[in-house]
C-alpha cells in the first residue's frame, strides 16, 4: 500500500480520464505533497471547477467540492473566509481558471487569500472535445480554431504575479518530483499560491496538433522545460520556444483571512489597534 | 420605554437575517439592495462574522455557498440584474442542497430598467430563473416589520429544507421607512440544519430522512463526502443512472412541496362572505389594503389575502379562501405574473388582473375601480 492510498476515494474509481492523460500524474503529485506536509485530512478541503481537471476532486478522500464552471475560487473563498483553519486547495483547468473564471482568478491573487490553486494546463478544453482555450498556443489547431488559433495565450504565471499572488510556480506531468515540491511549497505559503501544471491531452490536443502519443507529449515537456536555475544562466535567444519551470515568484504580503481576523479583533476592541 | 424605531425595509431585513443567525455575507453593490450589504459590512465583524465584497455577483453567490458548507448561515442580496447573474449558482445550491438566502430587492426590468423604482417583475424568475426542475421557496414582505419577520423565516426555511430561499422585496419596501418594534431575540424561533447521527464511516451525505431532507455534515469534521452539481447518489458521487436521477430530481421538488402547509405564510382580511377577494403581495398589497377599505365604505363585500409565501404557490389555501367569491382580483407591479398561478387553480373566468409597469406604485383608486367594476359595490 502506498503512502497516498488513504487519500484516494476508492469508491469513486475508475476515473473518467482518457488513456495517456496526464491528470492522474498531477493528482498523484498533489497527494504526495499533502502527504509530505502531513496535512490534517479532516481539515483539508479540495475545491474544483468544471472540466477534466476538476473531476480530480471526486477521487480524493477529503471534503471535496465540485462546483460550477469557472467558480471554484469564489466557493473556495467562502470556505476559507468562513473557516480559516481549513486548508483549501483548488484544482482547476486552463479554461476554467483563465476564461470563464478569469475574473475570480485575478481577484483571488489580489486578495492574497490563503488558497493553493493548481491549474491543470493542457492548453485545450478536453472534456468538450478540444476547443481552444486562453492557454492554447498561437497557431494550435482546435475544433473551434480549425485554421489555427490566431489569438495569443496568457502566461498564467506572469498574470498571477502581476495580480498579486505571493507564490507562483510551474511544473509539468513529466517533472513530478519538482511539481510535488512546488505544490507543497504553495500549500506552505500563507497566501494565494498558483501552480501552473502543464499536462498532456493526447486525445483532444495532441492528435490534432500532430504531437504523437502520450510518451511523445511527455518527451516534449522534458525537452522544452528549463529549470529556473538553468534559465538564469541562459541567453534569451536560447530560451526561445522553451518554458521555465520551478519556483517563479515568492513574496511576503498580508494574507486576507488573517487581516480579517485582525479587523474583527479591532472592531471588538480586543487589541491590535495598529 | 418604547422600543419603537424608525427604519428602512432593507435595514429590518438585514437585522432579521442577523437575528436568525446569519454570520456570513458575500455580495456585490447594486441598487436598491446595497444597504443590506453595507449593514452586514458594519455589523458582522462585531459578531465575529464575515462580510466580503466579491468581484462580481456570481462570485458573491459562490462564496455564500462555500461558506454555508462549513456550517455558517449565509446570505447574499441583490437586485434584478444581479439576480439574473446568480441564477446558475442558485441552481447549484438547489442541486447540492446548500442552505442559503438570496434577497432580491426588485426594481423595474428587464436589463438595467429603472434602478430606483419598484416592480414585482422577478416573481417568475424566483421560481424558474435557474435551469432545470427544482423546488424553491420565495417569500415577499409587505411592510418594514414584515421584512424582519420574513428574513427570520427565510433563514429558518433554508436550514430546515436545505435549499436556497429567495426573499423578494421591492424597491419601495426596501427603501421605505416605518415605525417598527422588533421582537426580542428570545421571542424568535430559530431553526438550525440537521447534522448527521451516523459516524463518518457509514455517513451517506445525500441519504434523505423521512422528511426527504438529508442531514448535513459541515466541512472540516471528518465526513469526507463529495458535493457536486452533477446528478448524484446518496454518497454524493456523480452518476448518470436514470433511476437515481429520477429519484433526486423529484425529491428536490417534493421535499419542499410536501411541506406546503408549513411554508405557507399569509394574512387574510374579511374573506367570509366576500363577493370580491383580492390576492395581493409585497409592496402592492398596501394600495390593495387601502382600496379594500375604500370599497367597504361604499358597501362592497370585499376581502383580501395577502400572500407572504409566493413559492411554493399556496394553491390549496387560495382555492379554499376564494371558493365562494364571484371575482378574484390580482394586483401586481408587473404585466401579470402571479395571476397565472391564481388562474391555474381557481379557473380563468373569475380572475381579474390589475397591472402596472411604469415604475410607479398603484394608487388605491386603480384597484378600487377594479373592485367596483367587478360589482363589488351595492
Amino acid at each position: 500500500m502506498s503512502a497516498i492510498d488513504k487519500y484516494i476515494r476508492q469508491s469513486a474509481l475508475p476515473h473518467i480520464w482518457c488513456p495517456g492523460c496526464g491528470n492522474g500524474i498531477l493528482l498523484a503529485a498533489i497527494l504526495r505533497a499533502i502527504d509530505k506536509l502531513q496535512l490534517d485530512q479532516k481539515k483539508t478541503v479540495i475545491v474544483s471547477g468544471i472540466g477534466c481537471s476538476s473531476r480530480a476532486s471526486g477521487y480524493m478522500n477529503f471534503n471535496t467540492l465540485h462546483t460550477a464552471h469557472g467558480r471554484a475560487l469564489p466557493f473556495a473563498t467562502g470556505i476559507k473566509l468562513a473557516n480559516p483553519e481549513l486548508n483549501v486547495l483548488v484544482l482547476t483547468g486552463d479554461g476554467d481558471s483563465t476564461a470563464i473564471g478569469g475574473n475570480h482568478f485575478i481577484h483571488s491573487c489580489r486578495r492574497n487569500i490563503d488558497i493553493t490553486t493548481i491549474i491543470f494546463n493542457n492548453c485545450i478544453y478536453g472534456m468538450t472535445g478540444g476547443q481552444s482555450s486562453p492557454l492554447s498556443p498561437t497557431g494550435a489547431i482546435a475544433t473551434t480554431a480549425p485554421y489555427g488559433h490566431i489569438e495569443r495565450p496568457f502566461d498564467i504565471a506572469a498574470l498571477a504575479i502581476a495580480a498579486g499572488a505571493t507564490y507562483v510556480a510551474r511544473g509539468t506531468a513529466f517533472h513530478t518530483v519538482q511539481l510535488t515540491d512546488s505544490v507543497a511549497k504553495g500549500i506552505q505559503n500563507k497566501g494565494f499560491s498558483v501552480i501552473d501544471a502543464i499536462t498532456q491531452c493526447p486525445i483532444s490536443f495532441g492528435r490534432k496538433n500532430k504531437m504523437g502519443g502520450p510518451a511523445q507529449m511527455m518527451q516534449w515537456q522534458k525537452d522544452h522545460a528549463v529549470f529556473i536555475q538553468a534559465a538564469a544562466k541562459m541567453k534569451p535567444e536560447d530560451l526561445a520556444g522553451k518554458f521555465v519551470i520551478g519556483e517563479l515568484h515568492k513574496s511576503e504580503s498580508p494574507e486576507y483571512t488573517a487581516e480579517y481576523d485582525k479587523m474583527i479583533a479591532r472592531v471588538q476592541g480586543k487589541g491590535d489597534q495598529a | 420605554m418604547s422600543k419603537a424605531r424608525l427604519m428602512q425595509g432593507n435595514q429590518a431585513c438585514a437585522e432579521g437575517m442577523i437575528a436568525a443567525g446569519v454570520r456570513f455575507f458575500a455580495g456585490y453593490p447594486i441598487t436598491p439592495s446595497t444597504e443590506i450589504a453595507e449593514i452586514m459590512a458594519d455589523e458582522l465583524p462585531k459578531l465575529g462574522g464575515k462580510f466580503i465584497q466579491m468581484e462580481d455577483e456570481i462570485g458573491g453567490m459562490g462564496a455564500v455557498i462555500g461558506a454555508s458548507l462549513t456550517g455558517v448561515k449565509s446570505l447574499t442580496a441583490t437586485s434584478g440584474p444581479g439576480f439574473s447573474l446568480k441564477q446558475e449558482l442558485i441552481g447549484y445550491a438547489c442541486m447540492a442542497e446548500v442552505p442559503c438566502v438570496v434577497v432580491d430587492v426588485q426594481r423595474v426590468g428587464p436589463s438595467t430598467g429603472l434602478a430606483t423604482s419598484p416592480a414585482q417583475g422577478d416573481v417568475m424568475q424566483a421560481r424558474w430563473g435557474t435551469h432545470g426542475d427544482h423546488g424553491i421557496i420565495a417569500l415577499s414582505p409587505g411592510s418594514v416589520r414584515e421584512a424582519f419577520d420574513v428574513a427570520v423565516a427565510a433563514v429558518n426555511f433554508s436550514e430546515r429544507f436545505r435549499t436556497p430561499v429567495i426573499v423578494l422585496l421591492d424597491e419601495v419596501i426596501g427603501h421605505m421607512r416605518e415605525r417598527v418594534e422588533l421582537p426580542e431575540p428570545s421571542e424568535l424561533k430559530i431553526v438550525n440544519r440537521k447534522t448527521p447521527t451516523d459516524p463518518p464511516e457509514t455517513f451517506q451525505a445525500y441519504r434523505p430522512d423521512a422528511d426527504e431532507v438529508p442531514p448535513m455534515a459541515p466541512f472540516g469534521e471528518g465526513y469526507y463526502h463529495h458535493v457536486t452539481g452533477l446528478m448524484h447518489g446518496y454518497s454524493g458521487l456523480p452518476t448518470a443512472s436514470a433511476a437515481v436521477t429520477n429519484e433526486l430530481a423529484r425529491r428536490l421538488e417534493s421535499k419542499i412541496n410536501r411541506a406546503q402547509d408549513e411554508i405557507t405564510l399569509y394574512t387574510e382580511d374579511g374573506i367570509e362572505g366576500a363577493d370580491v377577494v383580492l390576492v395581493s403581495y409585497g409592496g402592492s398589497s398596501r394600495a390593495a389594503s387601502a382600496a379594500v377599505k375604500m370599497a367597504r365604505e361604499q358597501g362592497a363585500k370585499v376581502g383580501m389575502i395577502k400572500l407572504i409565501t409566493i413559492w411554493p404557490f399556496p394553491a390549496e389555501m387560495v382555492m379554499a379562501k376564494t371558493r365562494k367569491a364571484k371575482t378574484i382580483i390580482v394586483p401586481e407591479l408587473n404585466t401579470g405574473q402571479l395571476v397565472g398561478e391564481v388562474e391555474r387553480y381557481v379557473g380563468r373566468d373569475r380572475v381579474v388582473s390589475v397591472t402596472r409597469v411604469d415604475g410607479e406604485l398603484f394608487k388605491p383608486e386603480e384597484i378600487l375601480e377594479a373592485i367596483l367594476a367587478a360589482g363589488g359595490a351595492k
